[in-house]
């Protein structure tokens, strides 16, 4: 249960910078958390709504909202899979249940080693892809049931590791603007927020 | 079979090696129509884009140049939200472009910023897109480096920043007004319009340009171009090229850059260098045209062009240019009843007609599947649709606050119209199949489609 670092403060605060109006930065530092913990803490909660100004309910308000947002741990990898029409044609449902039982758990379950966690998801804009899946929400295009065992034992053995970062980072590459660069206007003559 | 020789227009860099890095961009004419228009007025190029007749390329397919027209004079600052959430079923193009060609995108945020006058752009990527993320993080940090974004543009003195951001999981917020909820740092649930209509009332209530990828990525072409090159691609109501996404049952499922209005379906499920016909030598079943939440369409619709008004007036939309193709073996209930199962997980829960009547389609059309349907419940599933979309109608009518309740009941009334006998199937084969009204057409009151 973490707070989030003294590192990530000043990168919260760098974000939070670039809004407007401060609250937008909300859904982006419950990204950091995530990405510093694995999964959203009660206790970086309580930090985000102190860097924002929001009260505790008003920051899990609206991380409930979002579904990558997990309120407790989930595998190191999160392997996502696409049932929805595109793929159900091409045989979606069939790699969801190859894929529960390679590693032996349903859907919305975590494997005992902690290493996998397995989603039945909406489509994931790879339709011409089909089947596909995600890992860490990086894809996995036209993907057959021996292509995912392979790429389980790879996942395993820790040779994806460059490519696939563990759950809670999704861009590995972060906006940076030198500050003489920043135009920082976007909130000229801006009214001041109501209620 | 035609398919037409006119040019690529937004996937030229998509095969390049070096095509997503400023480098390469520049070596191919990128940021040239940024130039060029900063030594023109923020009105030439609202001018060009009006010319084009772009239309918007999320969904609704609003003329461009139009919606940008309708901010409120001299009331300021102006945002411009890029709508980069493609989450609809079968879409698949705006993450193409994000990954392939970021630049692109990012010259045509600036371009847009500087014809509606925009202080702040911000570009909203889907949450689950990891490489569009990175991708467009690395050009637009190449871009404020060139001095291209940020303070005083390409030494024009323009300035304006564009601040990549990027959601967390959740359908709505691909709807617009959900979208700046969202942005605004909110849960994703849909505004009422009116009075929020972006253009008028967006973020922090001031005036907001909502437009998607595709719709931007156009643009830095019809800046070089001219409007009237891109207006004379496809026809005069369907102008330019479009994206569309073919999935399903087909040869070759891919992306493909094709002439809008004067290309048909039939060209792009069966053109050998498109789609290439059914798979396997089968037959057509249904395709759905545009995306999940249209209505489907059937053999009779192939020579149909893809142009907007038409598809419209047949009954359906080519909304996010998604073209799903079934084949012979496919099962219209499973199908239709995926898609509501969508419907049903996404509602945002704001309005009771869709958080309800779509966790009712999906669980009555659950236990058809499970042979514990009723004879009634076909019934039902007519009447919880029209209290969802009021006489089931094309275009839809709604009771909800947003098109996502309605949109549930596009495969519904589709599957039950056009493959009825698949659901009685179902019930005949179960546990209530016994009880068989005799004489009642329970699809009466609906008007055909
Ligand atoms: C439920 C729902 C989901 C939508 N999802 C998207 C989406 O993912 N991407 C998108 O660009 N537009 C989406 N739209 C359409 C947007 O509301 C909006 O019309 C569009 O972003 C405007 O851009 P355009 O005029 O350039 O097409 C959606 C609309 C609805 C009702
Ligand atoms: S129609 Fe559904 S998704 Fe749209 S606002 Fe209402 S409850 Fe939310
Ligand atoms: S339906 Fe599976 S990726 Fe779109």
């Amino acid at each position: 249960m973490a707070r989030l670092s003294p590192e990530n403060e000043v990168l919260a605060r760098q974000i939070i910078g670039r809004y407007p109006r401060s609250r937008s930065a909300l859904i982006p530092l419950l990204h950091v958390a995530q990405e510093q913990d694995g999964w959203v803490t009660d206790d970086a909660m309580a930090h985000i709504g102190e860097l924002l100004g929001l009260t505790p309910a008003e920051v899990l308000g609206t991380c409930s909202f979002y579904e990558m947002f997990k309120r407790e741990p989930v595998g190191t990898y999160l392997v996502n899979v696409c049932t929805n029409i595109s793929c159900q044609l091409l045989g979606g449902e069939e790699l969801l249940e190859h894929v529960e039982e390679r590693l032996g758990v349903k859907a919305g379950a975590t494997t005992p080693d902690g290493l996998f966690t397995v989603e039945d998801v909406e489509c994931i804009a790879a339709c011409t892809e089909a089947p596909c899946l995600q890992v860490n929400y990086r894809y996995f295009h036209r993907i057959t049931h021996a292509g995912f065992d392979a790429l389980v034992d790879e996942l395993r053995a820790g040779r994806l590791a460059e490519e696939i970062p563990p759950h809670g980072t999704t861009t590995r590459i972060r906006q940076t603007v030198p500050a003489p660069r920043w135009a920082g206007v976007g909130a000229e003559g801006l009214p001041p927020e109501i209620g | 079979m035609a398919v037409t020789d006119a040019p690529k227009i937004i996937t030229t860099r998509f095969d390049l090696d070096d095509g997503r890095t400023l480098a390469g961009y520049e070596r191919t004419g990128g940021y040239e129509s940024l130039r060029a228009a900063l030594a023109s007025s923020p009105a030439d190029v609202l001018a060009e884009v009006k010319a084009a007749n772009l239309q918007g390329r999320g969904g609704a397919g609003f003329p461009a140049g139009t919606k940008w027209g309708f901010l409120p004079a001299d009331v300021h600052p102006r945002y411009l939200v890029v709508n980069g959430d493609e989450s609809e079923p079968g879409t698949y193009k705006d993450r193409l472009l994000m990954e392939r060609d970021p630049h692109q995108l990012i010259e045509g945020v600036l371009l847009a910023s500087y014809a509606v006058e925009a202080k702040q752009a911000f570009i909203y990527v889907r949450g689950e897109m990891a490489v569009a993320q990175e991708r467009l993080a690395t050009a637009l940090n190449e871009a404020y480096a060139a001095g291209l974004v940020g303070r005083d543009i390409a030494g024009s003195g323009w300035s304006m920043d564009v601040v990549l951001h990027w959601g967390a999981g959740a359908y709505i917020v691909g709807e617009e007004t959900a979208l700046i909820e969202s942005l605004e740092g909110r849960r994703g649930m849909p505004r009422l319009k009116p009075p929020f209509f972006p253009a008028v009332k967006g973020l922090y209530l001031q005036p907001t340009i909502v437009n998607n990828v595709e719709t931007l990525a156009n643009i830095p072409w019809i800046v070089r171009n001219g409007g009237a090159a891109f207006a004379g691609l496809g026809t005069e109501e369907s102008a330019g090229m479009r994206l569309f996404a073919l999935s399903g049952h087909v040869r070759n499922p891919g992306v493909y850059e094709v002439e809008m209005g004067r290309t048909t379906f039939r060209d792009l499920i069966e053109a050998p260098v498109l789609g290439g016909g059914i798979r396997d030598g089968g037959t057509l079943k249904a395709f759905i045209p545009g995306g999940a939440s249209a209505p489907w369409f059937y053999e009779e619709h192939l020579d149909l062009p893809l142009s907007k008004a038409t598809v419209d007036k047949a009954g359906s939309m080519l909304g996010s240019g998604a073209v799903v193709v079934m084949d012979h073996t496919t099962d219209a209930v499973k199908a239709c009843a995926r898609i509501v199962r969508f419907f049903a997980h996404e509602s945002c829960g704001k309005c009771t007609p869709c958080r309800e009547g779509t966790t009712w389609l999906h669980q009555i059309l659950q236990r058809i599947l499970a042979g514990d349907g009723r004879w009634s419940d076909l019934e039902l599933l007519l009447d919880v649709s029209d209290n969802i979309s009021p006489g089931i109608a094309w275009p839809p009518r709604q009771t909800t606050i947003c098109p996502l309740g309605p949109s549930a009941v596009s495969p519904i009334a589709s599957a039950l119209r056009r493959f009825r006998p698949e659901f009685e199937a179902y019930i005949e084969g179960g546990r209530h199949a016994g009880a068989r009204p005799v004489g009642v057409d329970v699809l009466a009151g609906v008007a055909a489609g």
